[in-house]
């Protein structure tokens, strides 16, 4: 078979629900003395959500840099949209991450860049789209994450919560298919955290984004997990509880020393009677 | 593992992370994607901003220089000649390493400071991940503008020295204008030129690569930015003199 039938092929089975789209396969990590993955696989499906658990210095954040090439892991296989990208250079890396939108724990916002510049970064900088395209498109997500008048500040300017979805604004901006969520909520106040997962949850079902969401804030995990967006007849969206398939549909997975102690969805993980377990949830 | 092996790893690993800096940043320049808005304004950044300390700088030099070598030349009386000492201890030597100085201080320390905090609020890994290389965005642009802009304030600096000596001897030593000006051009040789305006590619290439690979490798929070900041400085001013050395010594067999 030809290459280009091969990859139509890859292509074709990617674009169908319930794709592998992300694969950790035995991946292993240390730095020097202290073993951060010791043998950690997992697979998120298309349009699914995966989230990870798990205390400080687990992994966590690890494993997304790892699935990003921002790390590399010292042994196992990582697969990203059908590329093995735990051999690929920081040059092959670029395209892979055409089709990853990475949430940073403190949003990582260009603090030289307004709104409207970090936004567009991806885009202004790294596309062929004229600047009246761009500005239609940074409007666009802006108006999504309600945040439309924030369009001409300073990230200075901007409360916590409001970064956080300036983040997450300036990683759907260029309609990546994967979404990463590095502690997107972690440090917020219930309200604000509220606001930000409902936009995790309007990408994942409005826009089928698959996503990998990191966290220790058990609420936030649970909340995404448990509720789904819904446009109604007049075209408005609203957040309500999730059906039983699409609880199904969040996975999660607990990870402790190095090692994945809990996988499984999230009426499994309340019913866990593991110790550690019930111990986190406590 | 002893001290001296972990200093001797250390020391490895910077000397590999430096070069390998410097060469993907000398592949950046030659090859796409090039940002040329960052290349301009990194040009006006470095070059016109530090224009005023290295035109301060050399002023006074110039006119201490004079007016010290003023007062040991009478000794002999040979005080017409200070115009001769001071153009060739500006050119040749103290125009490049005194505007390399002052450019680590104001440019190798804001490059640190700006690469490191960047790096602990991984605003690196941020642009990493929007598929943009730092290297070529960050580093390339800072590079191009050091390596470039270093010889022109040093030309500056060199005759603001040369003007500030004037003023000195003019009104403080009383040497007539005519004698000094002439005094100045005639202790000058191509060689010494040459000397002047090679020496601050070097260094100005050399002050910004150090800047960049210590704010890239920065780590530890605002208290690293700091010490990464301090760090630039320290090893910028030493590399300057030691770099200023060892060109020195090689230009001296090649032009002389």
């Amino acid at each position: 078979m030809a290459a280009t039938d091969v990859a139509l092929t890859a292509k074709q089975i990617l674009s169908e629900p319930g794709a592998p789209v992300v694969v950790f396969d035995h991946v292993q990590l240390a730095f020097d003395e202290k073993v951060v993955l010791k043998d950690v696989s997992f697979t998120v499906l298309k349009g699914h959500t995966k989230i990870i658990l798990g205390a400080s210095g687990s992994g966590k954040s690890t494993s997304l840099k790892i699935i990003t090439g921002l790390l590399r892991a010292d042994a196992g296989v990582v697969w990203v949209n059908g590329q093995r990208v735990d051999e690929l250079t920081e040059a092959q890396m670029m395209p892979v991450r055409a089709d990853l939108g990475l949430i940073f724990q403190e949003g990582a916002l260009f603090d030289s860049l307004t709104v409207r510049e970090n936004v567009g970064y991806k885009l202004y900088e790294e596309s062929d789209l004229s600047i009246a395209q761009v500005d239609r498109r940074v409007e666009e997500v802006l108006g999504f994450i309600g945040l439309l008048d924030k369009m001409d500040e300073m990230p200075s300017a901007l409360s916590g919560g409001q970064r956080r979805r300036v983040a997450i604004a300036r990683a759907m901006a260029f309609k990546p298919s994967i979404m990463l969520y590095d502690e997107a909520t972690t440090g917020l106040d219930p309200i604000t955290a509220i606001t930000v997962n409902d936009e995790m949850i309007k990408l994942r079902d409005l826009e089928g984004v698959s996503s990998i969401i990191v966290t220790h804030q058990l609420r936030d995990a649970f909340y995404v997990a448990t509720h789904m967006a819904v446009r109604d007849a007049a075209g408005q969206v609203r957040i309500a509880a999730a059906t039983a398939q699409k609880e199904r549909e969040a996975e999660f997975i607990m990870l402790r020393d190095g090692l994945i102690v809990f996988e499984g969805d999230a009426h499994d993980l309340r019913r866990s009677t593991d110790p550690y377990i019930r111990d986190f949830l406590s | 593992m002893g001290a001296f092996e972990r200093w001797a790893k250390q020391a490895t690993l910077e000397i590999q992370e430096y070069v390998s800096l410097v060469c993907a940043a000398a592949t950046g320049v030659f090859t796409r994607p090039f940002y040329y808005h960052d290349v301009v304004e990194q040009f006006d950044l470095i070059g016109w901003g530090s224009l005023t300390v290295v035109l301060l700088t050399g002023f006074f030099t110039g006119a201490a220089l004079a007016s010290q070598s003023g007062f040991t030349l009478d000794q002999f009386g040979a005080r017409p000649v200070v115009g001769r000492l001071v153009s060739a201890s500006m050119v040749k030597e103290l125009g490049p390493v005194l505007a390399g100085l002052m450019l680590v201080g104001r440019v190798g320390s804001g490059i640190a400071a700006e690469l490191g905090s960047m790096t602990v609020t991984d605003q690196i890994n941020a642009l990493r991940a929007l598929g943009t290389d730092p290297v070529r965005k960050l580093v390339v642009p800072r590079v191009l503008a050091g390596f470039l802009m270093a010889p022109v304030l040093t030309v500056v600096s060199d005759f603001v020295g040369i003007v500030g000596g004037w003023i000195v001897s003019r009104f403080q030593l009383e040497v007539a204008s005519g004698l000094y000006w002439s005094s100045v051009t005639r202790a000058l040789y191509m060689g010494d030129v040459w000397m002047g305006i090679i020496k601050p590619f070097v260094l100005g290439f050399v002050i910004v690569t150090v800047a960049c690979h210590v704010g890239l490798r920065t780590t530890g929070g605002t208290q690293g930015v700091g010490k990464a900041t301090t760090v630039a400085v320290v090893a910028g001013s030493v590399a300057v003199i030691a770099v200023d050395f060892f060109v020195t010594q090689l230009l001296m067999n090649i032009l002389y």
